[in-house]
């Protein structure tokens, strides 16, 4: 995608309806050009999880417009038809819990992807093994989710998120479960590929080891964002 | 691609395994059902092949001699002989009872076969070991079905026999091993009084002034004499020269001799139409109860590991999994859950039940076939409420809050 990145416009998504209704995102509004990591910082409840949920296509928002590189994604409605299509294509997801899939080794676990996407078997075990290997959980290529520690199993989904190397990638507290030294080598991963595959990429987040790296970060209120220059410089 | 519902399996093996063995536990019951039907018509098939006849007559009006009890003249045979087509006829006769085998009962058939030799209509058409019955009285050849061996001696009613030969799938319909004695001793035993009633059925005859008459010398033996012979037989067993219908020499034996007669294929409609058709019934409704068991266990278990696999059906349908790749998924578990549970339950309908059961038990591979066929189908409809609630699932669940 010789992209544009994310580009979000007076996004709103209210749960619910009359009495109990909670209008979980008011007004969004963001733009993350392709090859950048942005921060995405709010209190809990802000609704950090609605717009990443509404971005990566699995509940449909109220209102607004939300643009994915060159296509216009949602305008008041879905613009796309086949959603798990975009999902699988175009969008990585890190969650907050790995969710691992219990019954594949952690190399199959992330060879699924691309295996998904229609790639080979070899192919698709060899992507994973090369991320494995940048996310230094190779040596546990062969073991069971359950055999492997909480940290491993996070740094596993997080190559799970990467691995069909979607030009979109939102990351929901990915750090949180890791030590700072994993923690800052996940983010100088997402760096990496950011800008080796013009990735743009959205990076939830509560923790101090990682917010100083960000260039630019978005806080989030009541559901409505507010834009700011972070502190750091990325990676260079 | 990789298999997934292979994957699962192969994580989860034990579960599957040892469900896998239940199942298959409830299908060999199943499979031994429809051999214990199956060897219930082969019985009455081998029955009717065994006695060498192509016609039966029996009393009239009656589903005789192995549906109802008839009984006609032992000289009837001599008319029926003469009609045109009529090869060779038979006197036979029939009686179920406990036969006394050393200090056991065994329930056989013991059927009177008149003198003649192999290929009499009647008698066994080969033996798997010894001779044929040669003697007028107190000879045997018995089915090795009941436990017997050569020169083993038998109790029939006061009289004692002696197995001379054995034969292989010689039974009643009801499955009870045949034993062939000669047909005059086999009219005793169907007739005979015990000793008591014997002598006081001679002192009341005696007594009866009708009877005895000083005048008549001799006219009480003879009645007496007259009342201790049986001189009926339960049919007569009729083949049909070659290039005569059998259809058409019933139906003359039937006009002129004014008894009923039954052809070989009106004579298996009697025996499965009436004389097993209950326990044919029966046998159906287990089939089908079993069948919704099988089916509720099946789907009950699907069910129940697709349930235990809503976070991780979350996240494939999340990552961009196919509907079409999930449902797969759980069918294939389900057919695998079958496929196990065929081979277990084949295995121990043919190694453990069909042996030990007493009556015969034929497993025809065609009913192995619908049998398999009929437990993917089912695996396939009870996986349909798995694929449902999985298709249901919401893939945000897999974000979390
Ligand atoms: N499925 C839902 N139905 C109704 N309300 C929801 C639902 N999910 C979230 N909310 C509400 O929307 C608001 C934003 O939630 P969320 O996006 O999870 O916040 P955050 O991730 O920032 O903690 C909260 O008030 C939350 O209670
Ligand atoms: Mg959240």
């Amino acid at each position: 995608m010789a992209g544009k990145g994310i580009r979000i416009e007076g996004l709103k998504k209210r749960y619910g309806s009359g009495d109990t209704a909670v209008d979980a995102l008011k007004n969004v509004d963001m733009q993350v050009p392709p090859g950048e990591v942005v921060g995405l910082i709010g209190p809990s409840g802000s609704g950090k999880t609605t717009l990443l949920k509404c971005l990566g296509a699995v509940i449909e928002p109220t209102a607004g417009r939300m643009t994915l590189g060159d296509e216009v994604i949602y305008d008041d409605e879905w613009k796309v038809g086949d959603l798990r299509a975009l999902r699988r294509d175009k969008i990585g997801f890190i969650f907050q819990a790995p969710y691992l899939i219990p019954f594949l080794d952690v190399t199959d676990n992330v060879a699924l992807l691309p295996m998904l996407a229609g790639k080979s078997n070899a192919e698709s075990r060899q992507r994973a093994t090369e991320l494995l290997q940048a996310l230094d959980v190779e040596h546990r290529a062969k073991a069971m989710p359950s055999q492997i520690s909480g940290g491993e199993q996070q740094r596993v989904a997080i190559a799970r998120g990467l691995v069909n190397r979607p030009p979109v990638i939102l990351a929901d507290e990915p750090t949180a479960p890791l030590d700072s030294e994993r923690a800052l080598a996940v983010i100088r991963i997402l760096n990496q590929m950011a800008r080796q595959h013009e990735t743009a990429i959205i990076v939830v987040t509560h923790d101090e080891k990682i917010i100083p790296t960000f260039k630019r970060i978005y806080h989030i209120r009541d559901g409505v964002t507010y834009e700011e220059a972070g502190e750091g410089r990325g990676f260079e | 691609m990789i298999s997934l519902a292979g994957r699962d399996i192969m994580h989860a093996w034990g579960k599957f395994v040892f469900t896998g063995v239940g199942l298959g536990l409830l299908i060999g019951v199943t499979l031994s059902m429809a051999g214990i039907y199956r060897g219930m018509v082969d019985d009455g098939k081998a029955l009717l092949d065994n006695s060498g006849a192509d016609i039966w007559v029996v009393q009239k009006e009656t589903l005789g001699p192995y549906a109802e009890p008839s009984s006609i003249y032992d000289d009837s045979w001599r008319g029926i002989r003469s009609m045109p087509g009529v090869a060779r006829t038979a006197n036979i006769t029939y009686l179920t009872m406990q036969v006394r085998h050393g200090d056991r009962d065994v329930r056989t058939m013991v059927t009177g076969i008149t003198a003649g030799g192999p290929g009499t209509p009647g008698w066994p058409p080969y033996l798997v070991a010894g001779r044929h019955i040669t003697r007028g009285h107190y000879e045997a050849v018995a089915d090795i079905a009941g436990g017997f061996k050569l020169g083993d001696r038998l109790r029939i009613r006061r009289n004692g026999y002696t197995v001379v030969g054995l034969t292989r799938r010689m039974v009643s319909s009801g499955g009870d091993p045949m034993i062939f004695i000669p047909l005059k001793d086999a009219q005793e035993a169907q007739f005979l009084k015990d000793n008591d009633a014997i002598r006081q059925q001679r002192r009341r005859t005696a007594a009866n002034p009708a009877f005895n008459r000083p005048q008549v010398p001799g006219l009480v033996d003879s009645v007496i004499a007259s009342q201790s012979t049986n001189p009926y037989v339960n049919a007569v067993l009729v083949q049909i020269e070659e290039g005569h219908d059998a259809d058409g020499v019933a139906e003359s034996i039937r006009r002129w001799k004014r008894l009923t007669v039954y052809t070989r294929s009106q004579m298996e409609d009697i025996l499965l139409g009436k004389l097993i058709a209950t326990s044919a019934k029966q046998i159906a409704m287990f089939l089908v109860i079993l069948s919704i068991v099988s089916a509720a266990i099946v789907a009950f278990i699907i069910y129940t590991l697709t349930l235990g696999k809503i976070r991780e059906i979350a996240v494939l349908k999340l990552i961009g999994t196919r509907n079409r790749t999930i449902a797969a998924m759980i069918m294939q578990q389900a057919i695998a859950l079958g496929m196990i549970g065929f081979v277990v339950g084949k295995i121990t309908a043919t190694l453990l039940m069909a042996p030990i059961f007493p009556k015969y038990v034929l497993l025809e591979p065609l009913d192995s076939v619908r049998g398999f066929v009929a437990v993917v189908v089912i695996c396939i409809l009870s996986s349909i409420i798995a694929i449902r609630a999985a298709l249901k699932v919401d893939p945000a669940e897999a974000i979390g809050g």
